[in-house]
């Protein structure tokens, strides 16, 4: 027999051969417990978030950020805990994207203030020297539909309430993009970074004329866009003011240290509202301790 | 076989279109990689990068894609079964339907209408319309050859089956959605599940849009413009099902490190370095086919694409699986490194080998020779170095961004900001401006000379009459 002269067996075996592969891996997988895991920590969208979430879709965010970090040592160091599989049970579609243009945001919740989420959208290369990010200003003045967004959250069975609706009245895309943005990877327990300063450690770079010079270039890298070029804040605290981050005494080395390292969050002690991402797995101590002797050398200007 | 009189007018209308639409789709790629490095290029809210690069992508792999690929199968079809058109009426609304679904598709992408699952933008009401076009597509191609009156199923043939049953299954199953308006949907898988559906599709996008068509069309014109029969017909078999069968089990090796189950990754991985075989079973096979005579290359210009086409395949299938094993993938993944793979594809593979079938079809359709052998050379240099200047400059910058990205100091931090590994693409992303205005240049001379050939060919038939 010859199915080269009968089209339309050899249409059913390739139909058949094309087929195998397909249950293998796509349609087998679909019933296993590891393809669609539970975790409580991880709650469905609110009315807000979902609609930041069809933003996001429609604005194509996803063409230059990934939402998900590999497990691998430096993904790690940059973006935080590696992503679960829990993470994105209620994810219709996935948005884990195929390239990084831009840096990855599966844990970009919380990392900084909304504030600085607002600004950065409205003109990304004002906080982040040299970005090639587009401005998404217009997302402020497109209003939101809240009975369109009710009408979804039903669709996908999300749990919501009647004022979560009503509170969306009067809110505008932009609202919605950033309460996604702060959403992202929170439902994450994140381990407590390990300690890289002793409580009363002394800067040993400080007036070291290289170390004030390389602390003035981490700066200016990192730093300007919420402290300003120069250091008076803007979305983050006036690094020139004696009354820095709320405090009206003087902040020791090792205090900056750990809010560098750290970052900020609401309610620590004697540390402004929060809001400042820690740098400390991305720096190390020696470019922490000449940004300090950098900042100090500023401060002895005033 | 005796004359008979086929029907070309379709297969025209379709390479025209796809003439047209890969122009745009150039013209695109041209803007997008200009916004990279220049961010005022962005002009809110229509044409920012993440609404175009989706255009740029469908309107390559739809409008110049499987426009080419609809309009060469219509005729090597029609060549192969000796069989006419059975549905004229039904081919004509085809062209007519696809040309407006493109537009629609543009417009649908540029207001904001974008699944955001990957070659598969499309919202519903567009995947309906796609899906109506396929059918059409399907009952006039699997017609011809269930009617036909070659009894033998050529090579090509195999191909053209297989690639019209794997589209349509890939295509409905990943598009499946919830519609919550006639703009928007959301896929009826969640998560990792909806991650492995769509790298399934989006693969075999790859595997059954650009690379089963091609070799249909590599399998009727390269013999043909060689006036040579293939090298092995036994070579033939054994590539073609092992390639449609081991296609299948690969696209979770784009999903290297992610959160979908290791052995899933494991599996595809497996199969993907197996897939180097299959490939280059074709590639093989192509070049015995040559015989040795490579010096034919100098003097046939049809030769020199298709060669260099199949070379391009035959590089494509050996870099892919290379970067689909984890190692490489960690390094190499979400850089600039995987635009340069696909380009070497697209601009080199795909486009290559239908402009070499484009060229020698039209001819033969309008019974002249083409308009100039010259401006075709010109057209093959010019698009083989914008497509090298692409791939290769991006190679660099994501092997350079790739080893930034995971650089450490010596006290075990990182040792660069993501914006400082993304300033260090800059000079790259600057060339392969240069590299893709290159390739714009190149296919504008194609686009001239076949606009010129089919005008010599309806003056001919004009002095005729």
């Amino acid at each position: 027999m010859n199915i080269y002269k009968k089209p339309i067996l050899f249409t059913l075996l390739a139909t058949v051969t094309i087929l195998s592969g397909s249950i293998a891996m796509m349609i087998y997988p679909m019933f296993l417990e590891s393809t669609q895991p539970h975790n409580k920590l991880q709650q469905p969208y609110t009315p807000i978030e979902l609609a930041g979430r069809d933003v996001y879709q429609a604005e194509g965010c996803n063409n230059c950020h990934t939402q998900t970090v590999r497990p691998l040592k430096a993904e790690v160091a940059r973006y935080g805990p590696y992503s679960k599989a829990w993470e994105f049970e209620y994810d219709r579609p996935f948005l884990w994207g195929s390239k990084r243009t831009g840096p990855d945001l599966a844990r970009v919740g919380g990392k900084y203030s909304d504030k600085w989420h607002y600004k950065h959208m409205s003109n990304p290369a004002k906080l982040k020297a040299g970005s090639n990010m587009p401005k998404y200003d217009f997302l402020a003045d497109i209003e939101l539909k809240p009975a369109q967004i009710e009408h979804r959250m039903k669709v996908l069975g999300f749990p919501y309430t009647k004022e979560q609706i009503e509170e969306l009245e009067g809110m505008t895309q932009m609202d919605a993009i950033v309460a996604y943005l702060q959403k992202l990877g929170t439902a994450v327990p994140r381990p407590p970074r390990p300690k890289m300063v002793k409580e009363g450690d002394v800067n040993t770079l400080a007036n070291d004329p290289k170390a004030i010079a390389q602390g003035k270039k981490i700066f200016e890298l990192n730093c300007t866009g919420c402290h300003g070029i120069d250091l008076k804040g803007d979305v983050g605290a006036d690094l020139t003011d004696v009354i820095w981050l709320g405090s009206t005494e003087d902040f020791e080395d090792w205090e900056i240290f750990e809010v560098i390292a750290d970052g900020t969050y609401k309610g620590l002690k004697r540390r402004a509202e929060g809001g400042m991402p820690p740098f400390g797995d991305f720096m190390g101590k020696y470019k922490i301790w000449s940004l300090i002797a950098y900042i100090r050398s500023m401060e002895a200007q005033e | 076989m005796a004359t008979q009189d086929l029907n070309y007018d379709v297969a025209k209308g379709f390479a025209f279109s796809a003439l047209l639409w890969g122009t745009v789709t150039v013209l695109l790629g041209i803007l997008i990689a200009s916004q990279l490095v220049y961010p005022n290029l962005n002009f809110a809210p229509f044409l920012t990068f993440g609404r175009l690069r989706p255009l740029h992508i469908n309107a390559g792999a739809i409008g110049f894609g499987i426009g080419a690929i609809f309009g060469l199968f219509y005729y090597i079809t029609q060549r192969l079964t000796g069989q006419d058109i059975l549905f004229p009426k039904l081919a004509k609304a085809h062209l007519w339907l696809f040309n407006v679904a493109v537009v629609l598709a543009a417009v649908s992408l540029l207001i904001g209408m974008n699944t955001t699952k990957e070659y598969a933008e499309l919202e519903w009401p567009l995947d309906v319309v796609v899906v109506i076009l396929w059918v059409m597509f399907a009952i006039n191609i699997l017609g011809m050859i269930f009617k036909r009156k070659q009894m033998h199923l050529y090579v090509s043939l195999w191909y053209i089956i297989a690639t019209i049953i794997a589209v349509a299954v890939l295509y409905i199953i990943n598009n499946l959605a919830i519609p919550v308006s006639w703009n928007k949907s959301y896929s009826i898988f969640a998560g990792v599940n909806d991650a492995n559906v769509e790298w399934w599709y989006g693969h075999n996008a790859v595997g059954f849009i650009f690379t089963t068509p091609i070799l249909a069309m590599f399998y009727y014109f390269f013999p043909k413009s060689a006036n040579l029969p293939i090298y092995s017909h036994r070579l033939s078999i054994v590539a073609f099902w092992s390639l449609i069968f081991a296609y299948l089990w690969t696209g979770a090796h784009h999903l290297i490190y992610t959160p979908v189950p290791d052995w899933i990754q494991t599996v595809a991985m497996a199969f993907t370095i197996f897939l180097i075989a299959p490939s280059w079973g074709s590639v093989v096979n192509g070049y015995y086919t040559m015989g040795g005579n490579w010096d034919r290359m100098r003097s046939n210009y049809l030769i020199k694409f298709f060669i260099l086409g199949i070379t391009f395949y035959g590089l494509q299938t050996i870099q892919g699986p290379t970067q689909g094993l984890r190692t490489i993938s960690a390094l190499v993944h979400y850089t600039d490194w995987v635009p340069g793979h696909v380009h070497m594809g697209t601009m080199g593979w795909v486009t290559m080998t239908i402009c070499a079938s484009i060229y020698y079809m039209l001819p033969q359709i309008y019974k002249t020779e083409i308009y100039s052998v010259k401006l075709a050379n010109l057209h093959f240099w010019l698009v083989l170095i914008g497509q090298l200047m692409y791939s290769v400059t991006m190679w660099i910058t994501g092997i350079q961004q790739g080893a930034m990205w995971r650089a450490t100091d010596q006290d075990g931090s990182l040792t660069y900001t993501f914006i400082e590994t993304n300033l260090a693409n800059v000079p790259f992303w600057q060339l392969r401006i240069i590299a893709g205005i290159i390739f714009l240049c190149g296919f504008l001379v194609f686009v001239y000379n076949v606009i010129m050939t089919a005008q010599k060919g309806r003056r001919l038939a004009q002095e005729v009459a």
